[in-house]
């Protein structure tokens, strides 16, 4: 498998935890957008200095091509599912332990 | 030294949000740990099967020199240091809308 499926694997992963699975609806949160955006801003900062000064590095053969500041496009995919599958969890755990009420289509 | 030294820009840059904004997330330090650990695991072990399938590697000079399943430390921080911030973030964009 390339980093490619891998990446697009994890997005469908993720897709399903978020809104089957834990039921957390992070993804229906306008606040979500909000927050992935600004994070989105900084995951271009500083994933462009890791790949920009080869900290870490990518065999072509696995990726499409395709870079974004440095990064191949497919770390875009992957950080965004790390960023929904935590706040999926975190969302999930605030109202079992009632620290959160559902607010879901905010 | 330039992978550990991203980590703690990261942390550093979103200590005001809890020290400054009180998001309460550092606090809820229970909540925190049963975030972190499932997506831990998960992304430690796509990690792992990545390297191993040599989809990406780390340049030694760059990195601590420890390795923990064939990842450098600062890797294992990034699955910290990445969802603690994405959480941040997202409870200072809540607590700022009413």
């Amino acid at each position: 498998m390339t980093y490619t499926a891998a990446a697009l694997l994890a997005v469908g992963v993720t897709l399903v935890l978020d809104l089957v699975l834990l039921r957390a609806r992070v993804l229906a949160q306008q606040a979500f957008w909000i927050a992935y955006a600004i994070i989105l801003l900084f995951q271009l900062v500083t994933n462009g200095v890791l790949t920009g000064r080869d900290v870490v590095t990518y065999d072509p053969s696995a990726i499409l091509g395709l870079r974004v500041v440095f990064a191949p496009v497919e770390d875009l995919l992957f950080g965004f599912a790390l960023v929904v599958q935590t706040l999926s969890w975190w969302t999930f755990w605030g109202r079992r332990s009632g620290a959160d009420r559902p607010d879901v289509g905010r | 030294m330039t992978y550990l030294l991203v980590l703690l820009g990261c942390l550093l840059g979103t200590l005001p949000l809890e020290l400054v904004l009180h998001v309460g997330v550092y606090r809820q330090w229970r909540r925190l740990l049963l975030t972190l650990a499932p997506v831990a695991v998960a992304f430690v072990t796509w990690d792992v099967l990545a390297v191993r399938a040599h989809h990406w590697r780390f340049d030694a000079h760059q990195v601590l020199p420890p390795r923990v399943l064939d990842l450098p430390l600062e890797e294992l921080g990034f699955f910290v240091v990445i969802p603690l911030c994405a959480v941040l973030a997202f409870e200072a964009v809540r607590r700022s809308r009413p």
